[in-house]
């Protein structure tokens, strides 16, 4: 439905601000090289402050980049203004205007481009049908609840039919169950239309079922840029690992090499990994495990001690502890399977395709 | 790191937009212009003279030492009416916001009471202290048969001043302790504090910073008073008074302009401590919202002795306004009470009552839209848009709040009389009412400033940005968005700029020419004689109109306001 999607580029892009505290200039991005492709879906991820909800402002025109251009097709857009630009944007508290009832919120940007009232009226009508609000165009805003608050916020930005569509943590302000609801709806309305997106969250679980690339923010650097499988696979350093999903880090040493696999020693002990990561003989090298690949059983690759174990239902929550280092595991489907108590000796173990170097 | 390209980029996306633009070169113009300007003169005025730059003006005027002893006189007075005003003021908060009141009259005396400072004229009072307590004042003279009681000098302007301003201070002293929260006291009291402990440890300690703003902000009040000095200062004079009477009685206007920068500089160091010292402090002491609703104090030994005190000050203050009415009703106030029309109708036939109400409500009614709709501009900027001369505007047009009448009168007299740096340029706006409607519109911009930057603070930013996002340029943002979502803020900006005009006098009266009637100037000026009667009377319909101004305003507010708008059709 959307005239003509566009993709976005953003070219050694940096936005200097002032810590309010110290009176010192900082980097709230720094040289962010990012490409999204036409009718992508992108979520720019990280914690609060890594600078992903400026990068979104900049593309969005309310900040502009100290350094750096952002292109929106082919055009370079740093001199135009938000008004001027083909973004339209979910804002994290909607932003509805209150004074206006949905339709003439969801009307409010065409009138401005002075089409005529019939046109007007299909386009609101039909785009409330797709978020599911039909017949809610006479309600006041603060009528809806969150949830409707936020369809409209979407019917708002869908109906100008944007090269680009920009969410700023759009469902932050919603309790969880709907948040899962509404995801799947802002996805499934993404795709059919066929539309740009870019995406803030700091919700790692929101980024992995919305997106077609995740961008990961720390500190103002952009760190990974990859599909979700890569970022949670293939993470690059030990944030992205830490960040999205848990993360077991044991520390070692590479002791031989063979091919691209070889050995690791960990506390003494021999591991064996697929993938050394171009880690060379005598390289320090971190294991990166996530929980669930790791299994408390009597034999195994490594001897532990168990010193927590919890039942929470799905799953058996243990740490163990492999010479001085914790490994968090989880044990799915506990039911049928033997149960270690706190103090048991025994080993963990996992395959040498589940491991991580970093 | 250099922040050049990003600025640069602001800048331009400034310039790609030619509404914001010429808004804000003409608000920097007209800020200039009209309040700038006008102190900068008095300035070299004071220190030029006939031969180049010169101390000698000053050394003059301070040689005077009926000047001195007005400075001494404006410090005294404004001293002890700060400490009053905000005592009182005080008292009436921790009542409200205190205190079990329960009657429908309480509640009624108290917002009568902080209706009042809206709806006065000034020198309304000092009318009615004279007619009470003066010679022939009704209670010196017929209740305690004191024949020849002196109300005017020190303690006629003191009291005066301290029941005009003190309802400020209790609006003031509302706000702060409604943000206390109760949790803190009710610690307090859990830990085996008796009330009066819990108040001088626990209250009295957080509002202390706000004590001491609320007694800057009536000194300064005090100080540019111009009006009730002049009525009932008697021989007593102060700066404002003593300026006036340089220009209209010794035509020195040098030396006026002299006296004025004295009076600015007194003023300004107050504002500036006021507004950047203690404000910011008296709101940073309390952060936290209150979480819920305070216990009252229900207790007969703090609530009677409490509610009478308060209800006893504010009978007396609504008896002085009622005074006024009856003042033009009795044949002779003092000798004659059967009851007359005759100084209604005087008005009318002999004082050029109509012509009066005419001017004075024309001026005002051209001010006070223009007034409304700059102050929500100037709030709109302040809050919502960044740029460089953001904050000039800002200052400026906070300044304006800290310039006596007087001394705006005067710069407006030195500044325009011979055209701009006496060159003759725009001569022709002194004597008419377009300058008239000019200083009507500086004189009430701060307050309308001040309430609209309040109202837009609570407005989430995302909204205007929203429809900024949306394709909307600047106009369409404010006209569509802003406006409408601070309704309520403009119509009331409209009214008090509307009443505050109506009722200016300080400013005004030294620039007013014979050809414009202003009811406030005829007021002055039959109390000044002595013919109470007349005076009463334009009194009474000059408080109608304004408490008539006011009456509509809410009435608008509650059929057009956002709240109003939003609370039925959720209902509906």
């Amino acid at each position: 439905m959307s005239k003509e999607k566009k993709g976005v580029r953003l070219e050694h892009i940096s936005k200097i601000y002032q810590d309010p505290k110290t009176g010192k200039d900082f980097y709230a991005v720094h040289d962010a090289n990012i490409s999204i492709e036409p009718g992508e879906f992108v979520t720019l991820l990280g914690p609060s402050g890594c600078g992903k909800t400026t990068i979104l402002r900049m593309i969005a025109g309310f900040e502009s980049p100290d350094e750096g251009e952002v292109y929106l097709g082919n055009e370079a857009i740093n001199e135009l203004t938000p008004n001027k630009r083909d973004t339209a944007m979910v804002f994290q508290s909607y932003a509805l205007l209150p004074h206006y009832n949905i339709f003439d919120n969801v009307a409010y940007g065409l009138k401005l481009r002075k089409m005529d009232k019939a046109t007007i009226r299909e386009k609101v009508i039909n785009i409330l049908g797709l978020v599911g609000l039909e017949g809610m165009e006479d309600r006041m805003t603060n009528q809806l609840s969150g949830g409707q608050q936020q369809r409209v916020a979407l019917a708002r930005a869908l109906v100008l039919e944007p090269g680009v569509l920009l969410f700023d943590e759009p469902l932050s302000n919603l309790d969880a169950k709907l948040r899962v609801d509404m995801r799947t709806e802002i996805r499934r309305i993404q795709h059919n239309a066929g539309i740009t997106a870019i995406y803030v969250t700091h919700d790692q679980s929101e980024a992995m079922a919305l997106s077609d690339k995740i961008i990961v923010m720390k500190k103002g650097l952009v760190d990974q840029i990859g599909d979700p499988q890569t970022i949670y696979y293939h993470p690059v350093d030990e944030f992205v690992a830490d960040f999205i999903g848990e993360s077991n880090f044991l520390r070692g040493t590479v002791l031989e090499r063979d091919g691209k696999g070889g050995v690791i020693e960990v506390n003494g002990e021999r591991i064996t990994v697929s993938d050394t990561n171009g880690r060379n003989v005598h390289d320090a090298a971190t294991l990166v495990l996530r929980p669930e690949s790791v299994h408390v059983e009597d034999k195994g690759v490594m001897r532990c001690k168990v010193t927590l174990s919890r039942f929470m239902g799905h799953y058996q929550n243990y740490h163990v502890l492999c010479g001085d280092q914790l490994v968090k595991i989880t044990e799915f489907n506990p039911k049928n399977k033997k149960i270690y108590e706190a103090g048991d000796e025994a080993y963990v173990n996992f395959s040498a395709g589940d491991v991580h170097v970093l | 790191m250099a922040r050049n390209q990003g600025a640069e980029l602001d800048r331009k996306k400034l310039m790609a937009d030619p509404i914001m633009v010429t808004t804000i070169a003409v608000l920097i113009a007209f800020l200039t212009l009209f309040i700038l300007y006008p102190l900068a003169i008095l300035m070299v005025d004071s220190v030029v003279g006939d031969r180049g730059p010169t101390l000698d003006i000053f050394r003059r005027v301070l040689a005077m030492p009926a000047f001195d002893k007005a400075i001494a006189n404006t410090l005294r007075v404004g001293f002890l009416v700060g400490i009053l005003a905000s005592l009182i003021g005080l008292l009436f908060a921790y009542v409200e916001e205190y205190v079990q009141l329960k009657t429908r009259f309480m509640d009624g005396l108290f917002k009568v009471v902080s209706m009042l400072p809206v709806v006065s004229p000034p020198f309304v009072l000092s009318l009615s202290v004279i007619m009470l307590f003066g010679k022939s004042g009704i209670i010196t003279r017929f209740l305690l048969g004191i024949y020849d009681n002196n109300v005017y000098g020190f303690w006629g302007i003191a009291l005066v001043q301290t029941l005009t301003f003190f309802p400020v201070c209790y609006m003031m002293f509302r706000g702060l302790l409604k943000n206390i929260d109760p949790s803190l006291e009710e610690a307090a009291r859990d830990m085996g504090a008796s009330r009066w402990k819990v108040f001088t440890s626990v209250t009295f300690p957080l509002i202390l910073p706000g004590l001491g703003n609320a007694f800057l902000v009536t000194f300064i009040e005090s100080i540019a008073d111009f009006a009730n000095p002049m009525l009932i200062g008697g021989s007593y004079d102060t700066l404002a008074t003593s300026i006036y009477l340089q220009i209209t009685g010794a035509y020195d206007k040098q030396g006026a302009a002299a006296m004025a920068v004295v009076l600015l500089f007194i003023t300004l160091v107050m504002f500036v401590v006021q507004k950047y010292v203690l404000e910011a402090k008296s709101t940073a002491t309390l952060t936290g919202k209150a979480s819920r609703a305070r216990m009252l104090i229900t207790d007969a030994s703090v609530r009677i002795p409490l509610t009478i005190l308060c209800a006893a000050l504010a009978i007396f203050v609504v008896m002085m306004y009622v005074c006024v009415p009856f003042g033009a009703l009795f044949r002779t106030w003092g000798y004659d009470f059967t009851l007359t029309t005759k100084w209604f109708k005087q008005v009318f036939t002999m004082h050029h009552g109509l012509e009066a109400f005419r001017d004075s409500f024309v001026l005002s009614l051209v001010a006070s839209p223009i007034t409304a709709l700059l102050s929500m501009i100037i709030s709109y900027l302040v809050v919502k848009r960044s740029f460089r001369a953001k904050g000039f505007i800002e200052a400026v047009s906070m300044l304006a709040m800290a310039v006596p009448g007087t001394v705006l009168g005067v710069g407006y007299i030195r500044g325009f009389s011979g055209g701009i740096f006496h060159t003759g340029v725009l001569q022709g706006l002194y004597g008419t009412g377009a300058i008239l409607v000019i200083v009507f519109i500086v004189r009430s911009l701060p307050t309308g400033t001040r309430s609209g930057i309040s109202a837009l603070r609570q407005i989430d930013k995302s909204i205007e940005e929203s429809a900024y996002d949306m394709g909307a340029n600047s106009l369409q943002v404010f006209m569509t968005v802003t406006l409408p979502l601070i309704k309520d803020s403009f119509l009331s900006g409209l009214v008090t700029a509307f009443v505050r005009s109506i009722t200016a006098i300080s400013a005004i009266i030294l620039l007013v020419t014979p050809q414009f009637l202003l009811i406030t100037v005829q007021i002055n000026e039959f109390a000044e004689k002595g013919a109470y009667g007349v005076a009463c009377a334009f009194a009474t319909i000059l408080i109608i109109i304004t408490y008539g101004a006011v009456l509509l305003m809410n009435l608008a507010i509650k059929r057009f306001g956002t709240s109003a708008k939003l609370t039925t059709e959720v209902e509906g």
